[in-house]
């Protein structure tokens, strides 16, 4: 089973590379774009084979260390 | 005085670490690999600046993970004091034994210069060699210095008089022209609740001598001194 992770700052936490991307856009002539977020994107390969039971796993590692729930949101997608 | 340093892969400020331990103290730290499941008897930690494990995933994320923490966290809960130095206060709050969490510094750049900070208060185990609202000078080195919490933690640091030291101006002023990161409320450093946890961008460990560029930072290993020897 895969598990793919996308975490994202928090709304209200400032993002200085994601601004960046924004103006460095903006300087590439896309206009139109209002606001630009970085996050990361983490896959697993799991050898799991009940979703359950692998989402409880891969909850506990992202509040253990795939993320800092201070700053950052997590979400998981099994497959 | 007895004190250990804890030693990540990637640890650069380590050696800075021991030897003002050792001039100040006059005795040599012990130097702790992060493998190692416990720290010996000691009167301070130290968790020095660098990059421990290239700044993956977050600054400070992975060493928050090492074995060694374990005890230096069970060590903090029982009053043994710690001084986190840069990537050390990227460990502390990664460990949650601070709160919190420090960011890309606002414009995006490392940072590696002067800056001016603000003593906040010298009644502490770490501060006493300092006047009250002195304003020392100490060289920031970071990429991700740029200190954020939640509102409501922010309000308990500052009501419980936990902020540090802060970023300020030749006058003392915490302007956002004196804040080289972004930091909320210019926070270069915060303890914790019983105020034997420090935790600190900037490194007092590269200013002790005339030769280094200045003193500034011998006044935080000299209180250090004269609170635990």
């Amino acid at each position: 089973m895969k598990a793919r992770i996308t975490v994202t700052l928090k709304t209200g936490v400032l993002d200085p590379q994601g601004k960046a991307i924004e103006h460095a856009l903006e300087g590439l002539g896309f206009a139109g774009v209002d606001e630009v977020r970085q996050g990361k994107l983490i896959e697993l390969d799991l050898n799991d084979t009940d979703k359950d039971a692998a989402m409880t796993r891969v909850t506990e590692m992202c509040e253990k260390l795939l993320a800092n729930t201070v700053i950052e949101n997590y979400s998981i997608e099994l497959e | 005085m007895r004190s250990s340093v804890i030693v990540f892969p990637a640890s650069n400020c380590d050696r800075d670490a021991s030897v003002a331990l050792e001039k100040i103290t006059g005795s040599k730290p012990s130097m702790i690999w992060h493998a190692e499941s416990s720290v010996p008897e000691t009167d301070l930690i130290v968790l020095p600046g660098g990059f421990s494990f290239g700044d993956y995933l977050r600054s400070g994320a992975m060493a928050a993970q090492s074995p060694i923490m374990k005890d230096v966290i069970a060590k903090a809960k029982a009053g043994v004091p710690v001084l986190g130095i840069c990537n050390g206060f990227q460990v502390l709050v990664e460990s949650e034994l601070l709160p919190g969490a420090l960011m890309r510094n606002r414009d995006i750049k490392f940072l590696c210069k002067d800056v001016q900070l603000k003593v906040e208060r010298n009644d502490t185990i770490f501060t006493s060699k300092y006047d009250q609202g002195e304003i020392i000078t100490i060289p920031i080195a970071h990429h991700d210095g740029n200190y954020f919490a939640s509102d409501e933690t922010l309000k308990e640091l500052e009501g419980e008089g936990r902020v540090a030291f802060r970023y300020v101006d030749m006058d003392g002023a915490a302007t956002s022209e004196a804040n080289p990161n972004g930091s909320l409320n210019n926070i270069a450093g915060i303890y914790n609740k019983d105020m034997k946890v420090l935790g600190l961008m900037p490194h007092p460990e590269r200013l002790i001598s005339q030769e280094l560029g200045g003193t500034d930072g011998l006044g935080l290993f000299e209180s250090l001194v004269e609170a635990l020897a």
